[in-house]
C-alpha cells in the first residue's frame, strides 16, 4: 500500500509495547491503531466523534481515536483493549460484562469498556447517573444501557469488597 | 489406535435449555478479539469508494473518469452504465407491474433517484486514495423535480421517479375483512382521525455495512465475505443479475455489530462490487462510512394513515377500523413491497377487532430506499392499532387500561384466528398488562398526577403500549403482493456432527448479530446429547461452503429461537440416533438400553459396559475395516437436518392465510414528565413485559427486550431522518440523528411470562424485534400528559418541539379527531369536536 503526501515517524507504547512506523500525516489514530498496528479491537462506528467505538486511553485520559491525527501521540501511552486481560485472566469490567449480559453484538464492546475502565479510575465508586454520564460518548445499539448500568456497578462494587461473587449465582437471577 | 482421551469431558445433571447461562461469545468479544468485517480483508485486494450523487433526482449528463483513472494508485472505476452493461438482467423485482418496470441495476443508471445514489465506483490501492480519486470522478447533472411527500407522490399529476412505469404508485391492494360498513352503521359512535404519520427513522447498527468481494477469474467464484444477514436472498437476487449461479458463490460472515434487519438492503453494493472486482482481477474492499450509511443503507418505513374511522360500542368494545395508508418506500424497491403485507400478519393488534378495511398504496420518492428495520412493517401498523384504542379511551372518558382489557384477545381464546386467517398460538395479555402497570408503580403515579395539578409547569403522563413480535415468516404472503412469485413456507439449517476425536461441532444457517446464537444453539445440542455447552462448539458465523443453508437462511423476522434451533435440536436428534445405534453394536446391547450421559454412550444400569464418543468416531472414521456396511451407511456421524413450518400457501385473492408461525407479545407501561415551558419530556420509570413462550436462555431474551426497549424509546423521543423539499437529508451523520445515549434511555424494569407455543418443536416464540412497543408507549404517555381535551398525538415521532406545540395549540385548533355519536334509527350527530 502506498501512502502519498507528507509521512511522520511515530513512536508510541501500545499496550506495554514500543513500537515505530513512518505514517501518513492525514492518518487517524484508529487508522493507525487498526490499519499499521493490526489491533482491530478498537473498532469505527462513525466519523464526528459521536459513538466511542474507538476509544482508547492516551497517557491516562480518554480520546475517541478518529478525532485525533496519528503524528499527535507521538511518544505517547496507549492503551486499547486488547490490553486489558492480565495474562490469561480478564479484568473485572471485562467479567462483569460477561456475566451481566451487557454485550450483544459486541461492537461498541471495547470503546465501552475503556470508558468504563477510565471512569472507574477517576471514580471508584459510581453511582448509576455516574455511571450514564461516563458511557453517554459511547453509543450501544443493542442493550439499552440496562447491562451495561449494571455490570459496571458490579465490577465497582467488586473493587470496594475484592471478591468477586459467583458467576452462576448472579446470572440465574434472570 | 490408542483411544487416551475423551475431549468431551462435561456430565449434564440438569437440562440446559432454560438457563440464563452467560454467553459462550463474549470471551472474544470483550477482549477486542472478534472477527468483524472491516478486520478482515483479501491478498491483493484493493479499496473501493461509491461516487454518490447530491441530487435527490437529476439526469446523469456524463460522467468523466479520466482524472480520477490519471492519479497514482487507482486501479479502475466503474460507472453505471458500464456495469449495466456487464448484467444480464436488472435486479429480481418482487412487484408485479407497475412495480416490476421500477428497475434497479448495481449502480444508477441514466439518472439518480436519491441523495447519495450511487453512479460509480472507485478502487485504489489505499482508502484514502479510492476517497480522493471519487472526488475526481466529474458527473454532470441536470437536476429534476424532486418527489418528497408520499401522498403527493400518487398523484398522477406528480413528476416520475421511473417514466417506463408511468407512476410513482409501486403497489396498491385492499385488504378487506368482516364488514366494516355494516360496524360504522351500527357502532355507538364512529372516531374519526384525519391524519396520523409514523415516522422515518432506522436502527442503525454501530457497525456499517462492509463486503470484500473477490470475482475468482480461475474457478469463477464470486467470494463474499461481509456482514450481510440474510446471504442466500443476496445470492438469489445478484445472481441472476450479474450471470453468476448459486454454486459459483461462496457468502461467509463472521462477527456480526448490529444490523437490525438494515443489512437485507446492500445487496446492490455487492453486485457492484463482484463486477468492480471482475472488471479490475483483483479483491475488491467496501467499508462504509457513517454519512454512506445514514443517506444509502436503508431506513425504516415511514407510512402516513389518513381517513381512520372506528366504529366503537358505548361500553368501549371497538367493531374494527377502515384506513388509507400511505407507504413511502424511497427510491428503489430493495425488499420492497413485501411490506405491503408484512403488516397484515398483525391485522387487529392485539386486540378482537374483527371488522378491518385497509386501502394501502406503497410509492416511491426521491428519498433513500427503505429497508426492513427491527419491527418491520408491523411496528407501523401496530402503532395504528395502538394509537386508535388510546384515543378511543380518551374521547369516550374510558379508562385506558379498561378498554384494552375490554378488547383484547382473552388468554382462554388461544389459539385465536385473525379476520385474515393469522392464528395467534398464545398468551395472556390481561395478565402481562397487570404486571406491567404493577412494575411501573402505576397507582402511585396516578397519585402524583392528581397532586401535581394545574400551575407547576410540570406534566405527568402515564401510557400503555401493547403490541406483537409475529415471528417465522410464511413466505407465501409474497404472492399476495405478486400472485406469480414461487415462494411460499420457510426453513432453516443446521449440521451437527460428532468430528473426528468425539467432538460435537455445529454448522448454523443463521448470521447472529448479538442475539447470542452460539450459547442457545449449544444448549438446547447439549441437551440431546448429554453433554455440557462448552462441549458443543458452534461456529462463528456463516459459511456457504458449511451447506447449512436453505433459501431463507440468516437472522431477521425473530424466528431464530423456532427455526435456527429447531434445525440444531432436529440434527442433534438425529445424530443422537447414529450415535445410539453405532454404542448398541460396539456394547453389545439393545438401543433402548442406551444412555447419553457426560459424552460417553453407555448401558443403561450397567456403568462399565460403555464407549466415550471419541470411540464412536473412531470406529466411523478411522477404523471401519469390517463393521457392517448398513450399519456404516446409516451411521457417518454428520446429521444435517432442515426445520420446515407448518404453512399453507396463503389465499392471494382473498388475502388472508396463516402468515406466521408465532406472536409473542409484549406489553409495555411508560411514565413520563412533561415540561410545558419546553415541551421536554422525559421518561420516569419504564416496564417491559414480555411473553415469547417457553424461554432457552432468559438472559439473552431479556437482553433482546432493552435491546428493542431501547431503540424504541430513541426512536419515539429522538431519533428521525426528515428530508427538506430539495431531498436533501437533514440527518445524515450522528451529529445530526441524535441516537440515544445512557443519558437519554431510561433504565427497563423486565417482566415475563411464559404461554408456550403449541405450534414449535420447543414451546419457544421468535422475538426481538419487539414490535415497537416503546413508541405506542410512549404516544399514550403524552396523549395522557395532555389531558382531556387536547389534541391527538398524531406523529411516532414527539421531539420536543412537536410536544409544545400539542401543549400549546389554541383551544379553537383542529384536534385531528371527530367522535360521531349514532342514536339508532336516526341521523348521527356530532358529539364532540
Amino acid at each position: 500500500m502506498s501512502e502519498r503526501g507528507i509521512s511522520h515517524a511515530v513512536t508510541v507504547e501500545v499496550n506495554g509495547e514500543k513500537v515505530s512506523r513512518i505514517v501518513a500525516a492525514r492518518q487517524l489514530l484508529v487508522h493507525f491503531i487498526r490499519d499499521t498496528l493490526g489491533l482491530t479491537g478498537t473498532h469505527i462506528g462513525c466519523d464526528t466523534g459521536n459513538c466511542g467505538a474507538c476509544s482508547v486511553i492516551v497517557n491516562g485520559k480518554l480520546v475517541k481515536s478518529c478525532m485525533i491525527l496519528a503524528p499527535q501521540v507521538d511518544g505517547a501511552t496507549i492503551e486499547t483493549v486488547e490490553g486489558l486481560a492480565d495474562g490469561g485472566s480478564l479484568s473485572p469490567l471485562q467479567e462483569a460484562f460477561h456475566r451481566y449480559h451487557a454485550l450483544q453484538c459486541g461492537y461498541c464492546t471495547p470503546g465501552m469498556l475503556m470508558s468504563a475502565t477510565y471512569l472507574l479510575r477517576q471514580n471508584p465508586h459510581p453511582t448509576d447517573q455516574e455511571i450514564r454520564r461516563g458511557i453517554r460518548g459511547n453509543i450501544c445499539r443493542c442493550t439499552g444501557y440496562v447491562n451495561i448500568v449494571k455490570a459496571i456497578r458490579a465490577a465497582s462494587q467488586e473493587q470496594l469488597s475484592g471478591s468477586r461473587p459467583e458467576p452462576t449465582a448472579v446470572s440465574e437471577e434472570v | 489406535m490408542t483411544i487416551t482421551s475423551a475431549p468431551v469431558t462435561g456430565t449434564s445433571t440438569k437440562t440446559w435449555s432454560g438457563r440464563s447461562i452467560p454467553r459462550k461469545e463474549d470471551g472474544r468479544l470483550v477482549q477486542g478479539q472478534g472477527a468483524f468485517v472491516d478486520d478482515g480483508g483479501m491478498h491483493g485486494q484493493g479499496h473501493a469508494w461509491f461516487v454518490r450523487s447530491p441530487y435527490a433526482h437529476a439526469r446523469i449528463v456524463s460522467i468523466d473518469c479520466e482524472p480520477a483513472l490519471a492519479m497514482e494508485g487507482v486501479y479502475t472505476v466503474l460507472t453505471g452504465e458500464e456495469a449495466k452493461a456487464m448484467c444480464q438482467a436488472p435486479f429480481f423485482a418482487i412487484a408485479p407491474p407497475p412495480g416490476s418496470l421500477m428497475q434497479e441495476w448495481p449502480l444508477a443508471v441514466g439518472k439518480v433517484r436519491y441523495q447519495g445514489d450511487a453512479v460509480a465506483v472507485v478502487l485504489a490501492d489505499s482508502r484514502e486514495t479510492a476517497r480522493d480519486a471519487a472526488e475526481r470522478v466529474i458527473v454532470e447533472y441536470e437536476p429534476l423535480t424532486p418527489v418528497i411527500d408520499p401522498v403527493a407522490a400518487a398523484d398522477p399529476a406528480a413528476p416520475l421517479l421511473y417514466e417506463d412505469a408511468g407512476t410513482n404508485v409501486a403497489w396498491h391492494g385492499l385488504f378487506d375483512y368482516g364488514d366494516v360498513d355494516w360496524a360504522l352503521e351500527n357502532a355507538d359512535y364512529v372516531v374519526k382521525l384525519d391524519r396520523l404519520h409514523f415516522h422515518r427513522f432506522t436502527s442503525s447498527p454501530l457497525e456499517c455495512n462492509g463486503a470484500v468481494v473477490h470475482f475468482d477469474r480461475g474457478t469463477g467464484v464470486v467470494n463474499v465475505l461481509s456482514n450481510y444477514q440474510m446471504p442466500m436472498f443476496a445470492a438469489m437476487v445478484v445472481g441472476p443479475t450479474i450471470g453468476v449461479p448459486m454454486n459459483k458463490f461462496n457468502f461467509v460472515s463472521k462477527d456480526i455489530g448490529g444490523a437490525f434487519g438494515i443489512k437485507i438492503g446492500f445487496y446492490p453494493q455487492i453486485a457492484a462490487l463482484a463486477l468492480l472486482s471482475k472488471k479490475a482481477g483483483r479483491p475488491a474492499k467496501w467499508t462504509e462510512y457513517r454519512t454512506e450509511h445514514m443517506l444509502t443503507a436503508g431506513h425504516g418505513n415511514e407510512r402516513t394513515f389518513l381517513d381512520v374511522e372506528v366504529p366503537v360500542m358505548a361500553d368501549g368494545t371497538i367493531l374494527g377500523f377502515k384506513v388509507r395508508a400511505f407507504d413511502d418506500a424511497g427510491a428503489y424497491l430493495h425488499y420492497e413491497p413485501l411490506g405491503a403485507v408484512i403488516w397484515s400478519q398483525v391485522v387487529p393488534g392485539c386486540y378482537k377487532l374483527k371488522h378491518v378495511r385497509v386501502d394501502y398504496t406503497e410509492v416511491v420518492s426521491n428519498k433513500c430506499p427503505v429497508v426492513p428495520n427491527r419491527g418491520y412493517s408491523r411496528m407501523q401498523h401496530l402503532w395504528l392499532v395502538e394509537r386508535i384504542v388510546d384515543v378511543v379511551a380518551h374521547e369516550l372518558n374510558l379508562d385506558p387500561v379498561d378498554v384494552r382489557k375490554r378488547n383484547y384477545v382473552q388468554p382462554e381464546d388461544y389459539p385465536y384466528e385473525t379476520p385474515n386467517g393469522c392464528i395467534y398460538d398464545s398468551g395472556d395479555l390481561p395478565r402481562s398488562l397487570d404486571i406491567a402497570l404493577e412494575l411501573a408503580h402505576v397507582d402511585e403515579w396516578r397519585q402524583r398526577q392528581r397532586e401535581l395539578g394545574t400551575g407547576s409547569g410540570r406534566r405527568i403522563g402515564i401510557g400503555i403500549g401493547s403490541t406483537l413480535d409475529s415471528g417465522t415468516n410464511n413466505f407465501g404472503q409474497s404472492r399476495i403482493i405478486n400472485p406469480e412469485l414461487p415462494f411460499s413456507g420457510n426453513g432453516e439449517a443446521a449440521f451437527v456432527k460428532l468430528d473426528l476425536f468425539g467432538e460435537i461441532n455445529v454448522n448454523l444457517g443463521t448470521t447472529p448479530q448479538g442475539q447470542g446464537h452460539e450459547t442457545t444453539a449449544a444448549q438446547v445440542v447439549a441437551d440431546i446429547l448429554g453433554v455440557t455447552p462448552e462441549d458443543v462448539n458452534v461456529t462463528t458465523g456463516f459459511n456457504q461452503a458449511n451447506n447449512a443453508y436453505v433459501g431463507f437462511s440468516g437472522t431477521y423476522a425473530s424466528q431464530f429461537a423456532v427455526s435456527g434451533l429447531g434445525a440444531a435440536m432436529g440434527a442433534a436428534r438425529k445424530l443422537r440416533h447414529q450415535i445410539v445405534k453405532l454404542a448398541a453394536f460396539a456394547l453389545q446391547a439393545d438401543e433402548e438400553e442406551i444412555e447419553l450421559e457426560g459424552g460417553m454412550a453407555r448401558v443403561r444400569g450397567s456403568e462399565e459396559r460403555s464407549i466415550p464418543f471419541i470411540g464412536l468416531s473412531n470406529m466411523v472414521y478411522t477404523n471401519n475395516a469390517g463393521l457392517p456396511a448398513s450399519l456404516l451407511e446409516e451411521c457417518d456421524l454428520n446429521a444435517r437436518y432442515v426445520y420446515v413450518p407448518p404453512f399453507e400457501v396463503p389465499d392471494s385473492v382473498a388475502k388472508t392465510g396463516n402468515l406466521t408461525l408465532t406472536y409473542a407479545s409484549q406489553v409495555h407501561v411508560c411514565v413520563i414528565e412533561v415540561d410545558e415551558e419546553t415541551g421536554e419530556v422525559k421518561v420516569l420509570e419504564y416496564a417491559a413485559v414480555d411473553d415469547c413462550g417457553n424461554r432457552i436462555n432468559p438472559l439473552v431474551v431479556q437482553g433482546q427486550v432493552h435491546g428493542a426497549t431501547g431503540l424504541g424509546i430513541a426512536a419515539s423521543l429522538y431519533e428521525s431522518l426528515d428530508y427538506d423539499e430539495s431531498g436533501q437529508l437533514q440527518q445524515p451523520s450522528f451529529y445530526e440523528y441524535h441516537v440515544g445515549t445512557a443519558m437519554d434511555i431510561p433504565h427497563v424494569e423486565c417482566g415475563d411470562i411464559e404461554s408456550p407455543s403449541p405450534f414449535t418443536p420447543n414451546g419457544a416464540k421468535g422475538m426481538g424485534e419487539g414490535g415497537g412497543a416503546p413508541l405506542h408507549a410512549v404516544c399514550a404517555a403524552i396523549q395522557d400528559a395532555l389531558g382531556s381535551g387536547g389534541p391527538v398525538v398524531s406523529d411516532s415521532h414527539n421531539h420536543w418541539a412537536r410536544v409544545y406545540d400539542l401543549l400549546h395549540r389554541a383551544p379553537a385548533a383542529p384536534r385531528g379527531v371527530e367522535v360521531v355519536r349514532r342514536t339508532t334509527g336516526s341521523d348521527s350527530d356530532v358529539a364532540s369536536l
